[in-house]
């Protein structure tokens, strides 16, 4: 990252009027076993909104970012303590249903991860499980939701080929047609483009500005270009704490902490 | 120099070594597999697979009982054998893969796979044939049964341990229950490779002797009664080749070459399933 802060791009506004807190974490701390990943973190995601989390490898972003649907259930050894609510609702504690919690919050990961079957099936898939649709209208929900992810003219000839048959760029979009498709309203983005050519990336960056209209998003990166391109607010990590939360444009232009500054002037991570 | 040049003669002599060791090995394979060319190819004709075995003396016959009696222990095996193995593999790659169960059943797994199929044979034998009165084509088909499952729980847990975690992470990301999960996306990512497996049981035990001699015993006469001893294949190539009989041993070396070309078809298929799966 040779680029001084002076030349970041500019990230986008956000919108006049109140926000509503979407996602509230609080006092969160997580445990690889007996490892203490996360430090009690407290952090807003608001509606709407595009949230960045940005970081050197293994200060926990991912971490933070995969209690939120609670991926880390998937695991023995791993536990979160504190608070996350959604729509004022703590979905940590036991009494949650997982499935219906991570059917609300999507996710699309660092690589792209098609199933193996065919385009359509790969968006239907998901949607089955939750809604009794007619053909006419889940080729509708599969149509919407690859125009959504700006996939549409691409397949639209070949959807009974297998996903894997895709370039990477559109396996991704695809990933991201088919989060979609399951109508969430949150979309964990977890270093969506780390294995895409600039081309691809950018294509999915644009598709983040758009979805901004209708979900609340948060976004891992390790880009800090496409953190200040893509995102209204920044999360700074480092070492398992929040070091600094504010307005993308305050943390590139003017951070309170010093850790934040050398971090974004790249003078570690 | 003289280092570049003493590296270039050893590697000629590994080279040379390792040669000479793979020729060795395979020139007895391309022996045997020739001599049962040789000897069952002569007595391939229509009576083999629309005659019964032949008593002694006798000029006709064929193995069209013991070529039935195969064909149906071998199925009810892989019957009971495959959702067995195919639901402990499961469980052992998907439900259970931290458990201490499951480093107790692969380790009991392992020495089942190994286990002498004569050893089967007489355990069956002992459960199944000494207390309910007498030889049967279910005996041989459980004793063969239990020599499939091993086999299909190594492959079913190996091929799902392959499928990556990502595509698991991914569906329930989706908010895909388990059971779906496992269903629906990691069967599918790891089909070939359990079919391999299976295919590979097959071929393994259509060629068991051992297991089916105090189990199944034989039948000289035509049966598809499986509560009745049941001739197969192995079995009456192994009595054939004790005879005298000219008649019975040719049988025997065209039974060796019928086993051993549907072995090899199953092989060749297997593999090409899984060249599939790994590309």
């Amino acid at each position: 990252m040779s680029t001084g802060t002076n030349r970041q791009p500019a990230s986008p506004a956000i919108p006049a009027g109140p926000l509503t807190e979407k996602v509230s974490v609080r006092n969160l701390k997580f445990y690889y076993g007996n490892n203490l990943a996360l430090k009690s973190i407290d952090l807003p995601l608001y509606d709407r909104i595009v949230t960045a989390f940005i970081g050197p490898s293994g200060c926990g972003k991912s971490t933070l970012l995969r209690v939120l649907n609670r991926m880390y259930d998937l695991y023995p050894g791993q536990h979160a303590e504190g608070e996350v609510l959604i729509d004022g609702r703590n979905v940590l504690g036991p009494d949650q249903d997982v499935n219906a919690l991570r059917a609300k919050v999507g996710m699309v990961f660092q690589k792209p991860t098609p199933f193996p079957m065919s385009i359509y099936d790969n968006i239907a898939f998901g949607v089955r499980l939750y809604e009794k649709l007619g053909k006419s209208e889940m080729d509708e929900r599969v149509e919407s939701s690859l125009r959504r992810a700006a996939l549409w003219n691409e397949v639209k000839d070949k959807l009974n080929a297998s996903g894997q048959s895709l370039s990477g760029g559109q396996q991704q979009r695809l990933c991201i047609a088919r989060t979609v498709a399951v109508k969430p309203e949150v979309i964990l983005f977890d270093e969506p483009c780390s294995a895409l050519d600039p081309i691809s990336t950018s294509k999915v960056e644009e598709l983040i500005d758009e979805l901004r209209a209708d979900y609340t998003i948060a976004i891992v990166t390790h880009n800090m270009q496409q953190a200040a391109r893509v995102s209204q607010f920044t999360a700074f990590m480092y070492l398992g704490e929040l070091v600094e939360f504010a307005e993308t444009a305050k943390i590139f232009t003017a951070p309170s902490d010093k850790r934040t500054q050398d971090y974004i002037t790249g003078r570690f991570g | 120099m003289s280092l570049y040049a003493a590296r270039k003669r050893s590697n000629r002599i590994a080279m040379g070594l390792c040669t000479v060791a793979a020729v060795f090995g395979i020139v007895w394979l391309v022996l045997i597999l020739a001599v049962l060319v040789w000897e069952g190819v002569s007595g391939l004709s229509w009576r083999v697979f629309t005659e019964i075995t032949p008593s002694m003396g006798s000029t006709t016959g064929g193995l069209l009982n013991a070529i039935v009696g195969s064909l149906m222990m071998v199925f009810f095996a892989v019957l009971i054998g495959t959702p067995l193995g195919l639901l402990a593999g499961t469980y052992m790659a998907e439900y259970g893969r931290y458990e201490k169960l499951t480093h107790v059943v692969r380790f009991i797994n392992d020495i089942l796979l190994s286990a002498p199929s004569i050893v089967i044979g007489l355990f069956i034998y002992e459960i199944l044939v000494a207390p309910f009165g007498g030889f049967s084509g279910w005996a041989g088909s459980a004793a063969l049964a239990v020599i499939v499952i091993p086999v299909v729980v190594r492959t079913t847990e190996d091929m799902l341990l392959l499928v990556p975690g990502q595509l698991r992470e991914a569906a329930a990301a989706l908010g895909l229950p388990r059971s779906v999960i496992i269903k629906q996306v990691a069967y599918k990512a790891a089909l070939a490779g359990i079919v391999t497996g299976i295919l590979l049981a097959v071929a393994r035990i259509s060629g068991e002797t051992a297991p089916l001699l105090f189990t199944a015993l034989s039948n000289n006469f035509f049966s598809t009664s499986m509560t009745q001893p049941i001739a197969s294949l192995p079995v009456v190539i192994y009595n054939f080749t004790k005879t005298p009989d000219e008649n019975m041993q040719q049988l025997a070396w065209t039974g060796a070459l019928l086993i051993t070309f549907a072995v090899l078809v199953m092989s060749i298929i297997a593999r090409a399933l899984s060249t599939r799966m790994k590309k």
